[in-house]
C-alpha cells in the first residue's frame, strides 16, 4: 500500500443524525467515480454511516460537534477516514461486545446496539481505530481488478488535492 | 433520505407493517415508534422490508427490540420482503438464526 494518493476530498458534517446520510452518499459517489461495483459501494456506504453513527451517538453527548470524513483516493482503493474530536471509548471493552448474533445467544444476549463495529471490520477490507482527542476511524477497500476493466480518474476531478 | 411507515391490519392475521425508504440513525427512531406501538397490542407483527433500499445497524437493532417485545409477550414477529443485500445484511450479522424470515411475501406494496 505504498502507491501515492491520487486525490483527496473532505467532507465535514454537524454530528447530528440528520447528517449521516450526507457522508454516505457522498462516499457513495466517489466509490463509483472509482468504479467500484454496486455492491462494494453499499458496503462502504455502510460502513461509513456505521462509523459516523457511532461518532454521534458517542462522541459529543449531544452536544454541538462535527464529523469529518475524509476520502482518499489510491490507484488500487479507497481509503475512508472517519473522524471525531469527542469523547472516544474503550476499544477493546467494545470489541468484547461486538460481532455477529449465534443461534445460541440467549434473547438478552442479542443486542440492540454494538453491530455497527462488526459490520465496519466486515464489510471492508481494513479498519483501523486510533484513539487521540477523539476517535479516528480509516477504512480501506481496494478495488477489484479483474472485475473493474477501467477507471479513470484525473487529478483536476476533485475540488480539493493535495 | 427519509422513511415511511403505512400499517394495514386484518382482523385476526396480526397486522402488516410496510417500511419504505431508507433506515438509518435519522429515520430509526420514527420506525421503533411505530413499531413499538404495535408490538404492545399484536401477537402478530409482519414487518414487510420489500421497499426499503438501505438499513444499518440502527435500523437493525430497532428490528432486534421488536422482536424482543414481541417474544416477552409470546407474540411472534415475521420479516418477510427483504431484498439481496438485507438479506446479507441479516446473514452477516447472524440476525438470520434469531427472526423469523418469510421468503415468499405476499407481493408487498405497490
Amino acid at each position: 500500500m505504498s502507491e501515492k494518493q491520487i486525490d483527496f476530498i473532505r467532507l465535514n458534517i454537524p454530528a447530528k443524525p440528520e447528517y449521516v446520510g450526507i457522508a454516505r452518499l457522498a462516499v457513495s459517489g466517489v466509490a463509483n467515480r472509482m468504479g467500484f461495483s454496486y455492491d462494494e459501494i453499499e458496503d462502504m456506504k455502510l460502513a461509513v454511516a456505521e462509523a459516523c453513527t457511532n461518532a454521534v451517538d458517542h462522541a459529543y453527548c449531544g452536544g454541538d460537534g462535527e464529523i469529518e470524513v475524509a476520502c482518499k483516493i489510491f490507484s488500487d482503493r479507497i481509503q475512508v477516514d472517519v473522524m471525531d474530536r469527542g469523547n472516544s471509548f474503550d476499544i477493546s471493552e467494545i470489541d468484547e461486545r461486538t460481532g455477529p448474533i449465534t443461534h445460541q445467544s440467549s434473547l438478552n444476549a442479542v443486542r440492540e446496539r454494538g453491530l455497527g463495529l462488526y459490520l465496519m471490520k466486515t464489510l471492508m477490507d481494513d479498519v483501523d481505530i486510533q484513539l487521540d482527542q477523539g476517535v479516528v476511524v480509516t477504512m480501506t477497500k481496494f478495488i477489484r481488478k479483474d472485475v473493474v476493466e477501467s477507471y479513470g480518474i484525473s487529478p483536476s476531478s476533485h475540488q480539493t488535492n493535495r | 433520505m427519509n422513511m415511511t411507515v403505512q400499517t394495514k391490519q386484518i382482523e385476526d392475521q396480526g397486522v402488516t407493517i410496510y417500511v419504505e425508504g431508507e433506515v438509518d440513525v435519522y429515520t430509526a427512531p420514527k420506525l421503533r415508534e411505530s413499531l413499538m406501538q404495535h408490538c404492545e397490542t399484536e401477537d402478530l407483527v409482519r414487518i414487510d422490508l420489500s421497499g426499503v433500499n438501505y438499513i444499518d445497524s440502527t435500523g437493525l437493532g430497532v428490528l432486534i427490540g421488536a422482536y424482543k417485545a414481541q417474544i416477552a409477550t409470546e407474540g411472534k414477529l415475521i420479516i418477510i420482503g427483504m431484498n439481496e443485500r438485507i438479506k446479507r445484511l441479516f446473514q452477516v450479522t447472524g440476525l438470520d438464526s434469531v427472526i423469523q424470515i418469510e421468503e415468499n411475501q405476499e407481493g408487498g406494496q405497490a
